[in-house]
């Protein structure tokens, strides 16, 4: 709705209401209001995380020199890189046969499948996946979690590949047929380069998904791998520092520039559709 | 390379992966839980290969000294806490969003796409992080405590942690986008011409909203509250951080279970219990969707 509303009475805009700004406004505060408290209290000098006692970096020093937080950083983005890969491989695969596979027995049934680990409650997922290892005697640590969130990635990866696939029209593949290309090629020259913005927005979706899990990789995590969401899930329970305030500020810091990067390819996406 | 010439082996190859993985590891895993259920405890964790409905048993009583079964309502309570703060942060979620969501589709664009980024951003942000902020704004001395007493209004402690409130405060935030962008959604298509019609036809504004606007809403509207309710009946993250372990949730309740009790049949029987409670809100969804659809077709 682009144009601009008519004015009929004095004072009387069409579909407004009064106090939607103010609400609006109260919304986006309430929003972002504790991510800025967070962020400024990272900068905070104090030795408690609480007390405002002047701007500083030291916490940000600290945090980056301690080993155990190197090694959960290190731990979390390998977990992330291995199950993004993975999952992002197979969501492809089936979003191609989803989108494109046209009519077939089974298929609403698979599409209930891949997305199935959005809608069971994460605790669920985790306690059962836990159960899984214990009784097939799986050593719980990095391979565990790996292959858990491999799983619950599928869903976040599949969803903007296949919207990317839906949105694509069919006129150049089909003219590559009719230059004699076989599928592989079709794929491999025509549709893939098409679909590479989708795959790699999914792609982003998992990894930012995986690295900020926390449920399910504390329940299969083990007592030997810690990622960053347990790390900092044990230091605030011993207590609130401002190192807390440090690497929470970090990982949002994280998340915000994946998102970001990833709602400007998913719009260039957008602009190329139309040829 | 060549691919598969049959469509119908294309598709299994392109598929298989995928479904294989979930099935083994997700479907499986929920079968599992499920036979879980059903057997003894084992004191060391995990469990005995002895059929028993204890787990069930024991969500409704506990067992007296001389072996007599007692009504033991705390359980059923921490079912109803978490029903009951569910449903107050669906419709915390729903007060709080639907005017936004309004709002989003009167601005133009570029606008709209700015406040739909700045709305899904916080969703995509670790959910530890995020609710662990309120800890900050809450707390005994936090950013809201803290200027109150420098002006002499308050006296000790509000108290707001660790109570129902917090919890609430928390799962609203959490779950807030996934009402908010469904909600946007059905709206955006909203025929603008339909509200100068009804305001020619002497409704008022109100009469608008609730003749106009709300209905094609809806859809919207019961998505939304699908989506916050479920994460947040089985939420773990922010009934433990702002309720502090004491306010117990049916996510913390099953975490105990498997991690310090050491009681998986009875973790699973209430991570059971759960599913069922989201399989009944998904139920709900579907069948007023279909009769959407019914109605649609009939006019």
């Amino acid at each position: 709705m682009s144009e601009k509303t008519p004015k009929k009475r004095k004072g009387f805009v069409l579909g407004y209401y009064p106090g939607m700004n103010m609400w609006t406004l109260f919304f986006f505060v309430y929003l972002y209001m504790p991510m800025v408290v967070l962020v400024a209290y990272s900068f905070n000098d104090g030795n408690r995380a609480q007390i405002w006692q002047g701007f500083s970096t030291r916490w940000f020093y600290r945090a980056f020199i301690n080993d155990d937080i190197q090694n959960a950083a290190l731990n979390s983005l390998i977990i992330a890189v291995c199950a993004t890969v993975v999952a992002t491989v197979l969501a492809t695969l089936a979003a191609l046969v989803l989108a494109r596979g046209g009519e077939f027995r089974g298929r609403s049934a698979s599409l209930g499948m891949v997305t199935l680990p959005l809608i069971v409650p994460e605790i669920a997922t985790a306690v059962a996946t836990l159960s899984f290892f214990a009784i097939i005697g799986f050593q719980l640590g990095m391979l565990s979690i790996i292959i858990a969130h491999t799983v619950f990635c599928i869903p976040f990866a599949f969803l903007p590949i296949r919207a990317r696939l839906e949105g694509m029209d069919t006129d150049l593949e089909q003219a590559a047929g009719d230059l004699y290309a076989n599928a592989w090629e079709t794929f491999r020259f025509v549709t893939l380069p098409i679909l590479a913005p989708g795959i790699v927005a999914g792609a982003m979706l998992a990894f930012i998904i995986s690295v900020d899990d926390f449920i399910i990789t504390l329940m299969v995590s083990g007592a030997g791998a810690t990622t960053l969401p347990l790390y900092i899930y044990g230091m605030i329970r011993q207590g609130i520092t401002p190192e807390v305030n440090v690497i929470s500020t970090v990982m949002l810091a994280i998340s915000i520039a994946f998102i970001t990067a990833y709602w400007f390819i998913s719009a260039r996406g957008d602009t190329v559709k139309g040829h | 390379m060549n691919l598969p010439r049959s469509i119908a082996a294309r598709r299994a190859l392109g598929l298989a992966p995928a479904l294989i993985t979930v099935a083994i590891f997700m479907v499986l895993p929920m079968l599992i839980l499920l036979v879980f259920s059903f057997l003894e405890a084992d004191p060391y964790g995990g469990v005995e290969p002895r059929f028993s409905v204890e787990a069930y048993i024991q969500l409704l009583y506990e067992i007296d000294f001389d072996d007599a079964l007692v009504f033991n309502p705390i359980y059923l309570g921490i079912i109803w806490r978490s029903i009951f703060l569910a449903l107050v942060a669906t419709v915390g979620c729903l007060i709080l969003g639907f005017p936004v969501a309004y709002f989003i589709t009167r601005q133009d664009p570029r606008m709209q796409n700015l406040m739909l980024y700045l709305i899904t951003l916080p969703f995509w942000t670790n959910q530890l992080v995020r609710v662990y902020s309120w800890i900050l704004i809450l707390a005994k001395d936090g950013v809201i405590e803290q200027p109150l007493k420098a002006v002499g209004i308050l006296d000790g402690s509000l108290g707001m942690m660790y109570s129902n409130g917090a919890i609430a405060i928390g799962l609203v935030y959490s779950y807030l986008p996934l009402m908010v962008l469904p909600i946007y959604a059905s709206l955006e298509k909203l025929d603008f011409r339909l509200i100068e019609a009804a305001h020619d036809l002497y409704a008022d504004r109100m009469k608008v909203m609730r003749e106009i606007i709300t209905p094609l809403a809806m859809p919207g509207i019961i998505a939304g509250c699908i989506l916050v309710f479920v994460p947040s009946l089985g939420a773990f993250i922010a009934p433990d951080l702002l309720g502090g372990g004491k306010k117990l949730m049916l996510g913390s309740l099953i975490h105990l279970q498997f991690a310090s009790s050491r009681n998986w049949p009875f973790g699973s029987a209430i991570a059971i219990c759960l599913l069922m409670l989201v399989m009944v809100a998904l139920m709900v969804q579907a069948r007023s969707a279909a009769k959407r659809r019914a109605m649609e077709a009939g006019r």
